[in-house]
């Protein structure tokens, strides 16, 4: 197998940002999502990614697993200018990353352990042997030891979840992608789940990306938030920070408030009619 | 990944170094398997080991077991903070003998 190559190196002191993003525009169609998006995240910290719906933080995160192509800019991963890899090698800085799914995304028809050590099966060369004991020792550190026999349906919705976290870190991801780990859950549930995130950054050291909505979630889990609102970055700074801003938006966030939609009456007659060269037939 | 076997009398001693992650761990789990074939008690030395993924660490769960069976042991020496790590968040610290230093090991050995 091929490797990707070593980063450029400049003589500088080695960057402590995982990845770096870089006046990041994107566009679904002619529609700008995200619009000149600028940040760092650092190694070994839970950086958390927080704005309403429609903000761009699925689109923004989806970029930071580099899943996706943007208009211009520009994306560091693991300092891989991604731009400058070719498509092995994006598939092997993929590779170093884990992600654990909204929904948990197991395959119904197969157990709990063959979902876990599918990325093996995936994408590596390792004895069989090997793969069953660390399919095994990840579903102890998720708490699920013992479960691997059992199918999905035969799990709760918390139990999925740590299955689905155990399949993310199965090939010691340098860096782990949560994608609204807390959706669907119950506080208890919901608090453990935060819990074992934190127990992966500290004890295995992973860098840690998480997308949610859940206020209690992020102030407990975050070492620092950043804050998406219409595709842009209103903030980016730790909890502390957060709660302090007296920026009207970011309150409007904490304290869940329906922000006021500024569009026209003209503007939404053209979106509901379809009417625009933003629209097209559905 | 390179490694080393040196017969102490009472154990093998296999001395890695190196990383041990998802590209070397088949080699390590061969060195492993095959040190184990030879009967004696193992111990692994660990001290030039700069990073052990899962990969490796369940090689030695494997080569554990399998030394086991044959009325053997098999104990870690210069574990690594980061490996420590590793083996505690799995429970493994509690399953491996670890010692401070090589020489601790063979002087349990014996």
């Amino acid at each position: 197998m091929s490797e990707i190559g070593q980063p450029a190196t400049t003589g500088d002191p080695p960057s402590k940002n995982v990845i770096e993003v870089r006046d990041l525009v994107t566009h679904y169609g002619e529609r700008m999502i995200l619009k000149g998006v600028s940040m760092d995240v650092r190694a070994d910290e839970i950086m958390v990614i927080m704005g309403g719906s429609g903000s761009g933080k699925s689109t923004l995160l989806r970029h930071l697993m580099a899943l996706e192509h943007h208009t211009s800019g520009s994306m560091r991963i693991l300092g891989h200018d991604i731009d400058e890899l070719s498509g092995v090698e994006l598939v092997e800085l993929r590779q170093k990353l884990g992600v654990a799914f909204q929904g948990g995304a197991l395959f119904s028809s197969m157990t709990v352990g063959e979902n876990v050590m599918l990325p093996l099966f995936e994408h590596t060369a390792l004895d069989r042997k090997t793969m069953e004991i660390m399919v095994r020792m990840k579903l102890q550190v998720v708490e699920l030891g013992g479960f691997e026999n059992l199918m999905p349906s035969e799990l709760s919705g918390g139990m999925i979840k740590r299955a689905a976290f155990a399949r993310a870190i199965v090939m010691d991801p340098k860096i782990l992608f949560c994608d609204e780990p807390s959706a669907g859950l119950d506080p208890v549930v919901a608090s453990q789940l935060d819990d074992l995130i934190l127990l992966l950054r500290d004890a295995l050291g992973m860098t840690v990306c998480v997308v949610t909505h859940e206020l209690d979630s992020a102030f407990k889990i975050a070492d620092r938030i950043t804050v998406l609102d219409r595709g842009e970055i209103l903030f980016i700074g730790t909890p502390d920070e957060l709660r302090a801003s007296g920026n009207q938006r970011i309150q409007n966030l904490l304290n869940r408030v329906a922000e006021d939609d500024d569009m026209d009456a003209e503007t939404y007659l053209n979106r509901l009619t379809g009417d625009g060269p933003a629209y097209r037939p559905l | 990944m390179q490694h080393e076997i040196i017969d102490v009398g009472a154990a093998l001693v296999v001395v890695f170094e190196g990383d041990i992650d998802l590209q070397t761990s088949p080699a390590a789990r061969d060195a492993l398997l095959a040190a184990v074939g030879q009967g004696k008690p193992l111990i692994v030395d660990l001290a030039k080991v700069g990073y052990i993924d899962s990969s490796g660490v369940a090689s030695l769960v494997e080569a554990l077991q399998s030394a086991r069976k044959g009325g053997k042991d098999l104990s870690l020496a210069a574990v690594s903070e980061g490996a420590l790590r590793v083996l505690k968040l799995a429970r493994l610290d509690s399953v491996f003998p670890i010692h401070d230093s090589r020489d601790a090991a063979v002087g349990a050995a014996g």
